[in-house]
């Protein structure tokens, strides 16, 4: 009697863990099919909804992809240089006394909410930036980046991109200094052997044993960087349109914003095609973040060699 | 000159150990005699003699001692140079929130909340603190478990199986959902079921929890992966059956770190905007009921607030609007609320380090 109820117990337990396992996947492919479900009336409505004279969906989804790719790329721009710098200073500069409360104050970086830094953006950093800006759009205004006219707020994407590069430095951070500590203490002793200074250890030791693994962190990263909703809503106006200039009072408008801006007075209509928007930028996050993991997978397969 | 060259011998001359000190006195003296000159701001001023300092001691270094050195002298005042940099946002943002919000905080803002608030008044945010309660233990009820139970599969029952992998890296991608998509997720979710104009807190609650699952499976998995195998098989050998052994011996085992998992997960959901904004709306009055009616959040009220700061008062309320003072006093109450959480996970962690058996 008792043998069988504890076999009927694990029974139940097996298929109680099975079931969550199995949820996950479900889930997973349940955002997929009901956002392609609720989605896929928004691909053909009548084409005022998409506004500014977009006659298709694509024509619509297409200057809000550019926009999203084009201000997470100068994101990422921002904050790889600082985000490796900085994981390198955790990693092999720092000393130890100070290498582990600095590790925790980039944690710290990583958990100030989004809206708190949208905030700042808006109100501090936009105010601080105005004199670069206007130095950016009288003498650099041959880029086409900053072609100005220059925005009398501070408010722009540039504002923007920096925000959002302070925002997905810390995951570059954590990922690469953890590639950067497994770089196997023999080869870094071999290089030191041979005479090497301490930069030539970490560019002929440490930087080709990390490499997969930090490029897998980048585009973390950029998968952060392009779902990244209230930093970009809340510092600059937008507009779905291609253009170059970050400096200017409107800029390329990202998916995301797009949808944080129209949700509210959105028709019917309007909310399939806000939710078909979404699909598009789903789709492409988990591109971006499937070769991600990929690349780590690949990168622990060579670690354990 | 003859002071700065060092007796040369077989090896190759070093600066002298004061030569950083040199270098950064000559470099804020350039740099504040500009700022000086040019009238710069303190901002350029430090910009100028940082970039001085760290450019004018590897060029020293380079006459001296040669490229190699050199180089590795730059590139250690880079590292440092871009760790300071980094300090900077953090330490501006985590001032201005609190010389903005704390004059602010008072018992009338935290004990009221926005129903018939309007021009200069107050007004509070317990209908956003109650809000954000409500919504946040949902999302921890539904998740989990779920996630728990995961985690469970794939350590004690699934390893190594093909399905086991396919939910690691799933759920490893799921980290990477953005949280505007799960909040679409959500809202299609209802929208089909209960019409296209429902809004409601448990939609908010659906998409925060589709973001906390994977890092409450990420976690947990972990610590199981921790507890030894020797308590299992003990207890097995007693005779007590798996599932059994699982709830009483390697939960209770794993339980501190996996606490610790859940309220990170929580601290890291209670500051998600987006998702909240599209499912669960905005509302100036309380609402406690999960199922029916617009619920706000302190996210979404700082957000809110920030979009219609409301006109600036005429007279002595001169300056900025009162929306702005109310979204930097609700920032620094998030702020507040997010730090005590890692806080409590930190304690957790300590309380219930991990006990190898060793």
């Amino acid at each position: 009697m008792r043998r069988g109820r504890s076999a009927l117990g694990d029974r139940i337990f097996a298929g109680l863990a099975r079931t969550a396992g199995l949820l996950i996947l479900v889930v997973l492919a349940g955002v997929f099919v009901f956002l392609l479900i609720q989605g896929l009336p928004g691909l053909s409505v009548d084409p005022k909804e998409y506004g500014q004279g977009f006659d298709t969906f694509w024509e619509y989804v297409g200057p809000l992809l550019f926009g999203t790719i084009f201000i997470s790329l100068l994101a990422l721009i921002i904050a790889v240089p600082f985000a490796v710098a900085v994981a390198l200073f955790i990693s092999h500069y720092a000393p130890r006394k100070l290498a582990v409360p600095v590790a925790y104050v980039i944690d710290l970086l990583a958990a100030v909410p989004s809206v708190v830094f949208g905030l700042w953006g808006g109100r501090a950093l936009s105010q601080a930036l105005k004199p670069v800006i206007n130095w950016l759009g009288d003498y650099l205004n041959w880029i086409p980046l900053f072609k100005g006219p220059a925005s009398p707020n501070g408010q722009t994407a540039l504002t923007a991109a920096l925000v959002l590069g302070v925002m997905i430095l810390p995951i570059i951070t954590a990922i690469s200094r953890e590639v950067f500590a497994q770089t196997p203490r023999l080869n870094e002793e071999a290089a030191i052997g041979l005479g090497a200074t301490r930069w030539e250890v970490i560019r002929l030791a440490v930087f080709p044993h990390a490499k997969s693994g930090v490029i897998a962190g980048i585009m973390l990263g950029l998968g952060r960087a392009l779902g990244e909703t209230m930093a970009v809503t809340m510092v600059y106006s937008s507009s779905p349109k291609y253009m170059l200039n970050i400096i200017g009072d409107t800029s390329p408008q990202t998916i995301a914003a797009n949808i944080a801006n129209n949700y509210a007075e959105a028709s019917i209509d309007k909310q399939h095609v806000l939710i078909a928007a979404g699909l598009v930028l789903f789709a492409f996050t988990f591109l971006v973040n499937f070769i991600a993991r990929w690349a780590i997978g690949r990168g622990e397969r060579k670690f354990a060699r | 000159m003859t002071a700065v060259l060092a007796p040369s011998t077989l090896a190759k001359p070093r600066l002298p150990r004061w030569a950083p000190f040199m270098v950064a006195v000559a470099a804020i003296a350039i740099g504040g005699l500009l700022g000086l000159l040019l009238s710069w701001g303190w901002v350029a001023m430090l910009i100028v003699a940082g970039l001085i300092y760290v450019f004018g001691l590897p060029a020293w270094s380079r006459v001296l001692e040669g490229p190699r050195t050199a180089a590795d002298r730059l590139m250690t005042n880079v590292v440092w140079g871009a760790f300071v940099v980094v300090c900077v946002p953090l330490l501006w943002l985590l001032i201005m929130v609190i010389q903005k919000g704390a004059p602010h905080i008072t018992g009338h803002f935290l004990t009221t909340s926005m129903r018939g608030v309007f021009g200069s008044m107050e007004g509070g945010i317990l209908h956003a603190i109650q809000g954000t309660v409500v919504v946040t233990v949902a999302a921890t009820i539904i998740s989990v478990p779920i996630g728990l139970m995961t985690a469970v599969y794939l350590i004690e029952y699934g390893r190594g199986s093909r399905l086991a992998k396919v939910i690691t890296f799933l759920v490893d991608v799921m980290t990477g959902i953005p949280s505007i998509v799960a909040g679409l997720f959500a809202l299609a979710l209802l929208v089909m079921f209960f019409g296209p104009a429902f809004r409601a807190g448990i939609g908010g609650a659906i998409a925060l929890a589709l973001l906390m699952t994977p890092t409450v499976v990420r976690s947990a998995e972990e610590m199981l992966r921790l507890v030894p195998s020797d308590l299992r098989e003990a207890s097995y050998a007693l005779g007590v059956p798996k599932w059994r052994t699982i709830v009483k011996v390697v939960m209770p085992t794993a339980i501190g770190g996996i606490v610790t998992g859940v309220v990170l997960a929580i601290s890291r959901v209670i500051g998600e905007t987006a998702p909240l904004l599209v499912t669960a709306g905005y509302n100036d009055s309380m609402n406690g009921n999960l199922f029916s009616g617009r619920m706000t959040t302190l996210p979404v009220f700082i957000f809110n607030q920030y979009k219609t700061p409301g006109a600036t008062g005429l007279g002595t309320n001169a300056g900025d609007p009162p929306g702005y003072a109310r979204a930097w006093a609700a920032a620094l109450v998030l702020i507040v609320i997010v730090m005590i959480l890692n806080l409590i996970a930190r304690i957790i962690g300590k309380i219930f380090a991990p006990k190898t058996g060793r």
